[in-house]
């Protein structure tokens, strides 16, 4: 069961119009590297973790990225809401436009739909499971540090920002979720993966 | 708070202490006997508690289903006047 909370997760009031960089940002939307990703890969994985602590943290995970999802929808639309025909046109290309006008709709940048490949299920191999969710979580922020570099309005910033750091804290449950399991079933931890220096983007 | 209720200062009080009851369920998932963590969980969850209980007696419903407290009469839940989260005009 879930509960929806008519509230963000982070406040968002973005005043400028600017198109253009809605559509750079709809690829955490319908994206590979997406919320919408993030969210079905973790609640569909979770089914098949092996202990409770692992189901709680997956589900836990999974809802908080539905909540991240609202949040890059926010900015899409706040970001498009004021933008002529003509303007959203052209920043959206043609093919996107004629088909959803200002609909938000799961595609990536590249107006490409949102596909189930993105994620994977692995069954029994949850620790093939949690390497992908590893992945995930810092494929995400790099495509959110990347989002940064081309973004100079701070009402976008902030929200970016928050979103990059919460890629960083899921990354640290998974990897300690890894860890534990693998020392409950006596297997070797192979890896350990170094955070890039952080970057100031104020 | 002074003693005008603004409802847009408590939303944000409620997103605040939503965030630190958030992070802390999290860490406390992998980290379930961690004493100072669950207790800041226990302190965090009863004041959010507070302020989502102050905040639908007086602007209607947070939440659907039912979880919300209702002192009124009103449901604003599906009122044009109770803007939605992506909502900033």
């Amino acid at each position: 069961m879930w509960i929806y909370e008519k509230r963000l997760q982070f406040p968002i009031n973005i005043k400028k119009t600017d198109p253009q960089l809605a559509k750079a940002i709809l690829t955490q939307y319908g994206g590979p590297n997406g919320e919408l990703a993030a969210s079905l890969r973790y609640l569909s994985q979770r089914y098949t973790m092996p202990t409770s602590q692992a189901k709680a943290l997956l589900t836990d995970i999974g809802t908080e990225e539905l909540a991240h999802l609202e949040m890059v929808a926010t900015i899409i639309y706040q970001l498009t809401q004021d933008a002529t025909g003509e303007d959203y046109m052209k920043a959206f290309a043609e093919a996107l436009y004629s088909k959803w006008d200002k609909g938000i709709h799961p595609d990536d940048s590249a107006t490409i739909a949102f596909s189930s490949t993105y994620i994977n299920t692995m069954g029994r191999d949850y620790i093939a499971d949690l390497y992908e969710d590893l992945a995930a979580e810092q494929k995400a922020r790099a495509t959110y540090e990347y989002l940064l570099d081309i973004t100079k309005d701070p009402d976008v910033i902030a929200p970016l920002s928050f979103l990059r750091q919460r890629e960083i804290v899921h990354f640290q449950r998974f990897g300690e979720l890894l860890d534990k399991l693998q020392s409950e079933k006596d297997m070797k931890t192979i890896h350990q993966v170094k955070l890039p220096e952080e970057k100031a983007y104020f | 708070m002074d003693n005008v209720l603004n409802k847009q200062e408590l939303l944000r009080q409620i997103q605040e202490l939503g965030f630190v009851a958030l992070e802390l369920n999290l860490f406390l998932d992998t980290h379930p006997d961690d004493e100072a963590a669950l207790n800041d969980f226990c302190y965090i969850t009863n004041n959010l508690n507070q302020l989502k209980q102050l905040y639908c007696q007086n602007f209607g419903p947070l939440t659907n289903f039912g979880n919300s407290m209702l002192s009124k009469n009103t449901w604003t839940w599906a009122s044009e006047d109770d803007k939605w989260p992506w909502e900033n005009k």
